[in-house]
């Protein structure tokens, strides 16, 4: 074999390995694999008073199986409630009666939304809306709360 | 009063010019574009010296770079129970920053520096005016190869550490420190986005494959030609580098990741 065909392989070798490494590190590093999952699917909307620190992307469950993923946060300007818009796998049929809630995975973990399948015959479709909501728990909102509590009981005595 | 005055001034000026001469050379280098297509060989033969060389170096680095993180991430996390976070403490370093960093700063020291001191020397030695003299341009057989090979070959070398930099660190950590394997990769799934993330891993090494090439060229096509002169210019070429790729990287990742 001439020089320049040995060099010539060992360039073919070093760009498929360079390219391989990419690729993997798409495939099997990031999220790439989740992308066919997340362009289909049909889409539910659900009003929130307070979505605490949901963002886009956060995984939508269903007993804890991962369903789906919130698809865009807005707020509604004239309730002044948040809307989540969240993307179902198509395979799942919800009763339109189901209650989205959101929860926090572990004590600090992030931020979820657990759906509730309700027990209607009827199932949601692209574009509806899920009724029943349950806002986040904010801690300082429990603190206060409590301290409110507290200070009730305590209050008396004096 | 005015030495002093006179001296900045000269150096300003000179700084810039230097700048426009980097500039018009860069300009002139990509007039060279048509040329590869016509001669890949050229290419090929550039992307061995500067590519394929490196790759060993490239990969042991990487190997290292990761299991120190692994091993490192290893003690902080576990002080607060989250060692399953390991993986992506891991993949999050490497591939938004050390992976495209370490290996510009790699890169330059092993290709860079190669790549002034080889074009300093033809200069010095007149190889450069003799192309000329056989009516080659020098700027279209000898600059823009190696200019587009180390382009090409920044995101490869970057990827390949970034990757084996990630195995390194699943290595300490799942296999000698016992961190959950499938969390290891689950959250680190979870957590790596493949646009935020892969994608502009990619373009910051394409950027500094730009950044350390074009400074390792033009170094040694503007340098001085004696033999202290192609010594300084390799010098310049590596101090450069790193300081253009540091804080290129704070500028990109401020337009990347920053809100």
């Amino acid at each position: 074999m001439d020089n320049s065909r040995i060099v010539e392989i060992w360039v073919g070798v070093f760009v498929a390995i360079g390219l391989g490494a990419l690729f993997l590190l798409a495939m099997q590093v990031s999220n790439l694999a989740e992308f066919r999952e997340q362009k289909t699917g049909y889409r539910l909307r659900a009003h929130f008073s307070n979505i605490g620190t949901l963002k886009v992307r956060s995984p939508v469950k269903i007993a804890g199986v991962t369903v789906g993923r919130v698809a865009a946060i807005h707020l509604d300007p004239e309730q002044y409630q948040a809307v989540v818009e969240m993307r179902i796998q198509p395979q799942y049929k919800l009763p339109d009666d189901s209650i989205a809630s959101i929860y926090t995975s572990g004590l600090l973990g992030e931020q979820y939304v657990a759906i509730e399948a309700g027990g209607s015959p009827e199932f949601l479709e692209d574009g509806d809306e899920i009724e029943i909501t349950q806002s986040a728990l904010v801690l300082e909102e429990l603190i206060g709360k409590f301290l409110v509590k507290a200070t009730e009981e305590s209050g008396p005595k004096e | 009063m005015i030495d002093p005055l006179q001296r900045l001034g000269a150096a300003s000026l000179n700084a810039f010019a230097k700048l426009g001469r980097a500039n018009l050379f860069l300009a002139l280098a990509l007039t060279g574009v048509p040329e590869i297509l016509r001669r890949p060989g050229l290419l090929i033969r550039q992307m061995y010296m500067v590519g394929v060389l490196s790759i060993l170096l490239i990969a042991l680095s990487g190997l290292f770079v990761g299991m120190v993180l692994g091993l490192q991430g290893y003690n902080v996390l576990s002080d607060f129970g989250a060692e399953e976070s390991l993986g992506v403490m891991v993949a999050a370093s490497l591939v938004r920053e050390l992976g495209p960093v370490v290996t510009a700063l790699l890169f330059s020291g092993r290709a860079g520096s190669a790549l002034t001191a080889e074009i300093g020397l033809m200069k010095a030695t007149e190889q450069l005016s003799g192309m000329e003299m056989m009516a080659v341009d020098p700027m279209k057989r000898v600059i823009t190869p190696r200019l587009f090979a180390g382009i090409l070959s920044m995101p490869l070398l970057a990827g390949l550490f970034t990757y084996i930099g990630i195995y390194g660190g699943y290595f300490v950590g799942v296999l000698l420190l016992g961190v959950d394997e499938g969390s290891f990769w689950s959250q680190m799934q979870a957590a790596i986005d493949f646009r935020e993330d892969i994608i502009n891993s990619v373009i910051k090494s394409l950027a500094f494959g730009v950044i350390v090439t074009w400074i390792a060229v033009f170094e040694g096509y503007d340098a001085v030609p004696t033999s202290e002169g192609v010594s300084r210019a390799t010098t310049r070429s590596v101090v450069y580098s790193a300081f253009a790729v540091l804080g290129s990287d704070f500028i990109l990742t401020a337009l990347m990741f920053g809100e």
